[in-house]
C-alpha cells in the first residue's frame, strides 16, 4: 500500500460538523523523496524506498552518500520501503496529498518504552490482593507459572515480567480528519503509537 | 507545541463568551439536539475550575439539585454552547475551588466580588 513517512507532533481535539469534539493526532508527513525503486528483476520484489527528514552530510557514511546521489537528493534521516506505488521515479517527491479527508489509514510507530516492568503493570495481573495472612514480599508477584514434574517446563509465551513498550506497533483503520497540504500536516482521528516527535509511517 | 497551537487556532471557532473563572455563578445555555429538534437547556451553578487551552479548554460547573451535587464539564469552545450569563462574580483566592464540594449550608457561600475588572 502506498504510504508516507512522518513525525508525530502531538494530540489535540477538533470539532466535527455536527459539533462533536473529536480527539485527534497531528502528524507532520512528508515531503518524502523516492530514493530507490526495487524491482522484481533486480531485487525479487516490487517496492519504493522513501526518504524523510534532513541529515547532515558529515554524519552520512560514504555508501549512503552515493545512494542519495543516485536519487539526486540531500541525505535523508529516515528510509522506509513501501509497496503499491503505481508510478514512481527516482527523485520524485511524495506529498501528504496522497491522502484524502475521510479515508481510513494504518499508522505504524514505536511505542513509548516503559522499561523492565512486572506482571501487574505489563500484563494486568491482579497481584495478591492482601498484605496479611502470611504474605511477605509477594504483593505484586505473578504466582504459579505452571505444574510440576509434568510438563516439567514452562510453556512458551507464559506472561512474565520483562521489557514493556519500545516496540513497533500498528494502529489500523484510523480516519483521516484533515489534510493541510501547504503545511504538510495530516490530522488523524484517535491516538497513534509513540512519543511526540517520533517517526511514524502512514499507510493507505 | 506551536504547530498544535496553530492548528487549534485555525480549526476551532472560538465562542464569544464573557470573562469568567472559578467562584463565579453562571448560567450555561446548552443546545440539545433531540432527533431533528433542537432546544436549549440551562444549567446554573458555580464554576469550580477552568482547565486546558485552545480546543481542549473546559470548565466545570457545580450545582445542588435538591440534596445532590451535580457537576458538569463543558468545553469552552463547544458549538453547543449558546451563551453564558454571569449571575454573580465570586471572590475566591484559588483558581480551582475543589474545597467547595465539601461545603454545605452556610459555609457553602461565596462572597461577592465588589469591584470586577476583566
Amino acid at each position: 500500500m502506498p504510504g508516507i513517512i512522518g513525525r508525530k507532533i502531538g494530540m489535540t481535539s477538533i470539532y466535527s460538523a455536527e459539533g462533536k469534539s473529536l480527539p485527534c493526532t497531528v502528524i507532520e508527513a512528508g515531503p518524502c523523496v523516492v530514493t530507490q525503486i526495487k524491482t522484481q528483476d533486480r531485487d525479487g520484489y516490487e517496492a519504493v524506498q522513501l526518504g524523510f527528514g534532513e541529515k547532515k552530510e558529515k554524519n552520512t557514511p560514504n555508501a549512503l552518500k552515493g545512494h542519495f546521489k543516485k536519487a539526486n537528493t540531500s541525505p535523508k534521516a529516515k528510509l522506509v520501503e513501501f509497496k503499491g506505488f503505481d508510478q514512481a521515479n527516482l527523485g520524485d517527491t511524495v506529498l501528504v496529498d496522497i491522502f484524502e479527508e475521510g479515508e481510513f489509514v494504518d499508522v505504524v510507530g514505536t511505542t513509548k518504552g516503559k522499561g523492565f516492568q512486572g506482571v501487574v503493570r505489563r500484563h494486568g495481573f491482579g497481584g495478591v490482593g492482601q498484605a496479611t495472612h502470611g504474605q511477605h514480599n509477594r504483593l505484586r508477584a505473578p504466582g504459579s507459572i505452571g505444574a510440576c514434574s509434568y510438563p516439567a517446563r514452562v510453556f512458551k509465551g507464559m506472561r512474565m515480567a520483562g521489557q514493556m513498550g519500545n516496540k513497533r506497533r500498528l494502529a489500523s483503520n484510523l480516519q483521516v480528519l484533515k489534510v493541510i497540504a501547504e503545511k504538510n500536516l495530516v490530522i488523524i482521528k484517535g491516538s497513534i503509537p509513540g512519543a511526540n516527535g517520533s517517526t511514524v509511517t502512514i499507510n493507505k | 507545541m506551536s504547530i498544535i497551537r496553530e492548528i487549534q487556532k485555525e480549526l476551532t471557532v472560538a465562542n464569544q463568551l464573557p470573562v469568567f473563572g472559578a467562584g463565579d455563578t453562571v448560567i450555561v445555555a446548552y443546545k440539545i439536539v433531540e432527533g431533528s429538534k433542537e432546544r436549549i437547556q440551562q444549567f446554573q451553578g458555580v464554576v469550580l475550575q477552568r482547565r486546558g487551552n485552545g480546543a481542549t479548554e473546559t470548565f466545570t460547573v457545580r450545582k445542588m439539585s435538591g440534596n445532590i451535587g451535580v457537576e458538569r464539564i463543558f468545553p469552552v469552545n463547544s458549538p453547543f454552547i449558546d451563551g453564558i450569563t454571569i449571575v454573580k462574580r465570586g471572590a475566591v483566592r484559588r483558581a480551582r475551588i475543589f474545597y467547595f464540594r465539601e461545603r454545605t449550608g452556610k459555609s457553602a457561600r461565596i462572597r461577592e466580588k465588589k469591584k470586577f475588572t476583566a
